[in-house]
Parts: structure tokens; sequence; C-alpha cells
């Protein structure tokens, strides 16, 4: 099946009625091995037992600028290529998007807190980090703030274009500027620097909430489907109880 | 498991991830009944095409 043969919602719903249920069991089984495996590898020499805190704040993170990227992605395909499922894979990424971005940003407060001495802190890392769950929120306020669908998906398909600017921004803000959040540890030229007991349920927990990032992602985007065809019906409803 | 004297912390961000998600998928699945509920009202007063 090819990506545009995706594009018939029906041949979508049909594949997300096998995709949603199967990934969900992947990931709650992915999830659950990674941080059993996090509580059984050894405390780190210096945050002690707040190490367990990286198992899931990284995993958001990482999935907060991929979603960005996913949603700046469909962005294109409704502007450039007018995909009819672009502008709907967009705001479902917007929707799971935001709600993890905010997960990164309130448990690294929680994991800031005791490991520097403060929950907030306008450096450059963290603020950027903001900006792009309020590029979320923004993009989620011009979808409600415009009725027609495809207004809507084009208006925020151009904030999330130009939002977009913020992602490398966010990645590298730790090597180009002073910063008191710590430097990447695993996506790095040189290999990652942290000890393979800790690497290994940090990946797999990674790749568990990736899987439920997709899961919720599919299920969104049909959940919309259904509410872009509940409304056209409500029109020609509508317009047929006028003519009467 | 001795969490250690920030163990507050750790619970804290663990519970937040479980209400937030918790939440979402709660919203997405009820979400999902509504919308199946108001498609098979509307095509039931839907004027059929001919």
């Amino acid at each position: 099946m090819t990506f545009i043969e995706l594009a018939n919602p029906y041949r979508f719903q049909m594949l997300a009625r096998v995709l949603i249920p199967a990934l969900a069991a992947v990931s709650a089984f992915v999830i659950g091995l990674g941080l059993w495996l996090g509580f059984h590898a050894p405390a780190d020499y210096q945050q002690g037992a707040m190490v367990l805190v990286m198992y899931i704040h990284v995993p958001f993170a990482w999935l907060s600028l991929g979603a960005y990227t996913l949603m700046a992605i469909a962005a294109l395909g409704t502007l450039v290529w007018r995909h009819p499922l672009a502008d709907v894979a967009g705001k479902a990424a917007a929707e799971v998007g935001a709600g993890f971005c905010f997960l990164c940003l309130v448990t690294g407060a929680l994991w800031g807190r005791p490991t520097w001495g403060t929950y907030w802190n306008w450096d450059p890392r963290l603020t950027s980090v903001l900006v792009l769950f309020l590029l979320y929120l923004g993009v989620l306020v011009l979808w409600r703030a415009v009725e027609d669908p495809g207004r809507a998906g084009r208006a925020a398909a151009i904030l999330a274009l130009v939002g977009f600017v913020n992602v490398p921004i966010v990645k590298f803000s730790v090597n180009w500027w002073n910063s008191i959040h710590q430097q990447a540890s695993v996506m790095r030229l040189d290999g990652p620097s942290i000890h393979s007991s800790m690497l290994t349920p940090l990946l797999i927990s990674a790749v568990g909430f990736a899987a439920l990032f997709v899961t919720l992602h599919l299920a969104v985007m049909r959940n919309e489907l259904l509410r872009r065809r509940v409304r056209t019906l409500r029109i020609l409803v509508a317009a047929n109880n006028e003519a009467r | 498991m001795d969490l250690g004297p920030h163990a507050s912390f750790i619970v804290a961000s663990y519970a937040a991830a479980v209400v937030v998600l918790g939440a979402f998928i709660l919203w997405v699945l009820l979400d999902y009944r509504f919308q199946r509920r108001a498609l098979r009202e509307l095509e039931a007063q839907a004027p059929r095409r001919r």
C-alpha cells in the first residue's frame, strides 16, 4: 500500500482499526520493560535515584521535537502537495505533541529542583522548549479559531512551518549558549556518554513511548476524520431540513 | 526500592506522566465514542443519495 493510497480516508480507517490496538499493546509492553529495567539499573553515581526521571523525561523531550517535525512535514503536505490527510495528521501531531511537550516541561522542572536547586530558569534550553510548547498551543488555537477545516489547516500549517526554526534551536541550544542543562549525552557524534546499564532501559523506554505516540496519533487522526464526516452530515441535514 | 531523599520528586514525575497520558487516552476514547454515536444518528437522518 503506497502513501498516496492512504489518502483514502476509508482505507486509513481500516488500517487504523488494526494498528491502534496492536500498537497500544506493543507500547504498553515496551514501556513496562524499559521502566522495569530502569528501576533495576544501578543508581547514578552523582544523582542517585533521581536518574529514574530520565527514563520518562528524555523520551518526552525527543517526542516533543519529533512530533513538531512530523507537524512541519504534514504542513508541507497541506501547503505544497495538498495531501487530503496531511492537515488531519498535522492537527493530530499538534494535540499529541503538546501533551508530550507539557510532560517534558513538568518532569524537567521536577528533575531540576533537586539537581539544580530550582524548578525553572530562563536558560536557553528550557526557554526554547517553552517556546516549542507555546507554538503547539498557537497551532491548536488556530485550529479552534477558524471554523472551516480547510482554512484552519492552511493557517496552522504556515505557523507550524515558521515555528520549525525553533526545533534546531532546542536541540543545539546547549551547545550554542551557556546552559545549566547538560549537553546531549545520547545523540552525539562521538557516541553516547551514558553507561549501557542506563542507556539500554532509556532506549527501550523511548521506543515504547514512540509506539504510544504513534498509537495516539493514529487514534486522534481517526477521531478527526469522524468529526469532519459528522460536520459534513450536519450541514447536509440542516440544508435538507431548510429545503422542506 | 529506596528512592532516596528526593523520592517525592520521582513519584511526582511518574504521577504527572500517568495522569496526563491517562487523561489524554480517556479523552481520545470518549471522543471516538461520541463521534461514532453522532455519525450513526446523522446517517439515519441524512438524505439518501439516488
